[in-house]
């Protein structure tokens, strides 16, 4: 008993000195890359990577999600839904204001909606199942929807739903608005000075509601163009964190070698970027199931895991990434085999007529990914011809459908309702939009899957609908997945707290602080 | 003189308007348009997103409308809009104008001088060990590409000895007072400057050389040489002055290119230039701050011809100004 005791004594000693160590500093400056150079800041107007991870630091969501994909508050402080699914009420924080000092409320919350409807299609798409949306005070919002939308609760990150001032932006051009150079959010960091071509700045917010954080004083938001400059950077003292993607996947073993270095493949739960190649089902020999699955077999994906991606990801076993909600492995695999890609192919009648492969322009990892599929896809007797583009005119060409095979990877924003569907369904085939049905794959099963997934209520009947749904897909192969990807974020191991939800660098730095 | 600086002004702008016209069509016939990128970079689409952004850059206008009111933008000096920066295009080309100027004519002038210094001496000692060893050097920088020059310059300097910074215009952050600050930037200029400058002194050491010992076999220099003049005398002002006639002009068709001729430098260097808006703009399709910046080039290009031409004059007194 004593033993016990002591034991418990000696645990409780040795936590609170854990806890007194891992104590957050306040002050100091981080230095990060951003590539590309975002085109401006304002979250609502443009929604790319880099707009996404600065801004993430400026503006907020009502939600921030764990990595397991939890809600978490963030200016929604606690939220209920009805008994019948249709009805969430959130709570925001009370004492919140905007950087310029003007007050916080739900207000600005339907005046987000509404702009956001018109400037974001991810969140006009998210936001399809909504009736109304009602504030009854300064404080509440009130969601209904038109029925059950499973997905609901995990909409509200910074990046999908970000709040805009009402008061800066109502009644004004928000194209050509002033504060979209300068922009205004709640965000524990507040826009300072953005020297084009060089750095953005972004200085602490005194004000923030949560009391002590921000840590840090500063973050400089580096402009370094070339892959190789960037990892030099690092190298050589200059930035603190190289964000996942920064820098080439071939550097990252080097550079994690380095003294104080530390990496983590967190913060992409929510993301969860999958890779894959876009088969046009429409015509030609892709036309024939047999002859895309030997593709999946042809494919050797253990091989761009470990050499073209370092180790880094996992292979994809079908449409879904395994971190977000409702995946399932129980479906038909493709492991390496050549053999039987071939045979597939004689029994689909295959006599070598041409295939145009369409590389991803995203540098020299995907340039090399491309290459090491087209090998796979010779060496089983598939005639492979090479497109080079660019990364416009590679969507363009598969916006016009006027590809065979080409590379791509998707976010799938934690549920199959928000972020997998849209592949598949065939009310989402359209000529001249990016990242729908490009692939042109009908069936109407998967089409009625993915519609009562989306509003099936509890989850379990979810699940039941999505496994479903998985295998049909895993068996018709209408794109050839490849990897769940990984982008590691590099640091210099001073810096703490950096990643702590499941959206990673993009949700802002407000728990970071530098052990100095 | 006036009339004749008149009258290439007057072609300049017809120039620089079949420029204007010319990129205008040749910028829209590569697939791809700002729409498409933007749409792509927000991971998400559908018709309105598309139709919205089209109507935001003016692509849903007949392109001869496009063209008329772009025209009608440049002669009241209004380069339009970019939309995709949310700024106006000639305030993104004046930001990003003098670190380009300061890079490139730092360059320019490193290359010319240390081109025709090399090229004199190259001359001088024609056959010998130094001739060879001089021609060499030149040839290795012309030869090897700018990009490999510059990472290894990085990883000389910055790396291994760490006595230049790496990439970036200043110390960011640092906020440098006075002359503190233009020691930072002069330090942050030396490689980007040294990377370009060398790779075009190779041609005008090549060029020097081969003008010079053409014009040493001239009458005149054997009438020199019998007047009693000295080598030195005879080398500098009579074979040198003679003999820089074509490396003007070749300095006068590198200093219009190098405006927008940086762009690897630029890249490798994270130099905040005009290159790398001109390259990020293409990856974009910025219709309007690419034609934007074509134009500010294509100025440059024909002033620098200008001033060729008045240079000339200088150089050598007989050459008189058709009027």
């Amino acid at each position: 008993m004593s033993k016990r005791v002591l034991l418990g004594l000696l645990l409780a000693c040795g936590l609170t000195a854990s806890a007194l160590a891992q104590e957050p500093k306040a002050g100091g400056v981080i230095n990060a890359v951003i590539q590309p150079e975002p085109p401006g800041l304002m979250l609502a107007m443009v929604q790319n990577g880099p707009v996404q991870m600065v801004s993430g630091n400026i503006f907020e969501g009502l939600l921030r999600y764990s990595p397991k994909l939890e809600p978490l508050p963030e200016l929604a402080e606690s939220w209920n839904v009805s008994e019948d699914a249709k009805t969430y009420t959130f709570k925001l924080r009370k004492g919140v204001t905007w950087h310029d000092g003007k007050p916080f409320t739900s207000a600005d919350v339907l005046f987000s909606i509404e702009m956001l409807k018109q400037t974001h299609a991810r969140a006009r798409a998210n936001l399809v199942q909504v009736d109304k949306v009602e504030a009854p005070d300064d404080t509440t919002v009130v969601f209904t929807l038109k029925q059950p939308f499973g997905p609901f609760l995990g909409i509200f990150e910074v990046g999908s739903m970000p709040m805009v001032p009402k008061h800066l932006y109502e009644g004004t051009d928000w194209k050509t608005n002033p504060y979209n150079n300068a922009p205004v959010g709640t965000g524990p960091f507040m826009f300072k000075e953005w020297q084009k071509g060089s750095f953005i700045r972004l200085v602490k917010n005194p004000n923030y509601y949560e009391k002590g954080k921000p840590y840090l004083d500063e973050i400089y938001w580096q402009v370094i163009p070339d892959a190789a400059a960037r990892s030099v950077a690092y190298e050589t003292g200059k930035v603190d964190v190289l964000p996942g993607g920064s820098v080439e996947n071939f550097d990252v073993p080097r550079l994690s070698k380095l003294k104080d270095t530390c990496v983590t493949g967190a913060g992409w739960e929510f993301f969860s970027p999958l890779a894959w190649l876009w088969l046009n089902n429409r015509q030609g020999p892709l036309a024939d199931k047999r002859v895309r699955q030997a593709i999946m077999y042809a494919i050797d994906r253990d091989f761009a895991k470990d050499v073209i991606w370092n180790g880094l990801g996992k292979v994809a076993t079908g449409p879904s990434a395994s971190t977000i909600k409702f995946y399932t492995d129980d479906v038909p695999k493709y492991p390496y085999d050549p053999a039987k890609a071939k045979a597939l192919l004689k029994e689909a009648g295959y006599k070598g007529e041409k295939i145009r492969l369409l590389p991803l322009a995203y540098g020299e990892t995907w340039q090399r990914w491309g290459e090491a599929v087209k090998q796979n896809l010779q060496d089983v007797g598939i005639n492979i011809e090479t497109i080079a583009t660019d990364v416009a005119g590679g969507n363009q060409k598969i916006m016009d459908w006027d590809f065979d095979i080409a590379f791509t990877y998707l976010y799938q924003y934690g549920d199959p309702a928000l972020g997998v569907g849209r592949n598949y369904v065939s009310s989402n085939i359209a000529k001249g939009q990016v990242f729908n049905n490009a692939e042109g794959y009908v069936n109407p099963e998967i089409d009625k899957l993915f519609a009562d997934g989306a509003v099936a209520t509890p989850d379990s009947k979810r699940k039941e609908i999505y496994d479903k749904a998985q295998k049909i897909l895993a068996e018709d192969v209408p794109v050839a997945w490849m990897l769940e990807l990984q982008f590691p974020t590099i640091t210099r191991c001073k810096v703490k707290n950096l990643i702590t939800t499941g959206i990673g660098v993009n949700d802002g730095f407000k728990d970071a602080w530098l052990d100095k | 003189m006036l009339s004749f600086v008149a009258q290439r002004v007057l072609k300049g702008v017809i120039v620089l308007l079949a420029i204007v016209v010319l990129n205008f069509f040749l910028i829209r016939l590569a697939p791809g348009d700002p729409a498409v990128v933007m749409a792509g970079e927000a991971g998400a689409s559908d018709q309105i997103f598309v139709q919205q952004l089209r109507e935001k850059f003016g692509l849903d206008k007949p392109l001869p409308e496009q063209l008329f009111i772009y025209v009608k933008g440049i002669a009241t000096l209004d380069l339009g809009f970019s939309f995709r920066q949310q700024a106006p295009v000639a305030k993104l080309i004046a930001e990003r104008l003098p670190a380009t100027l300061l890079l490139t004519l730092t360059a320019f002038a490193i290359s010319l001088a240390l081109g025709v210094l090399f090229g004199t001496f190259a001359a001088g000692f024609a056959g010998t060990f130094l001739d060879t060893g001089i021609t060499i050097f030149a040839l290795i920088f012309y030869a090897t590409p700018i990009f490999w020059v510059a990472l290894m310059g990085i990883l000389l300097f910055s790396v291994t000895v760490d006595w230049l910074p790496s990439f970036g215009y200043e110390t960011v952050g640092a906020n440098l007072p006075g002359f503190a600050h233009v020691i930072d930037v002069a330090k942050h200029l030396i490689m980007p400057a040294m990377t370009l400058g060398l790779f075009f002194m190779a041609t005008y050491t090549r060029m020097t050389r081969a003008s010079m010992l053409e014009v040493k076999r001239l009458d005149f220099v054997k009438t020199a040489r019998a007047k009693g003049l000295s080598d030195s005398v005879i080398q500098r002002r009579h074979v040198l002055r003679n003999a820089l006639l074509p490396v003007v002009t070749l300095a006068g068709v590198h200093a219009g290119t190098l405006i927008g001729g940086a762009v690897i430098t630029e890249t490798v260097f994270a130099w905040p230039g005009i290159g790398r808006l001109m390259y990020d703009a293409l990856l974009q399709r910025d219709y309007n701050l690419l034609l934007g910046v074509f134009v500010t080039c294509s100025v440059m290009v024909l002033i620098f011809n200008l001033i060729t031409d008045l240079v000339y004059r200088l150089v050598d007194p007989r050459i008189e100004f058709a009027s």
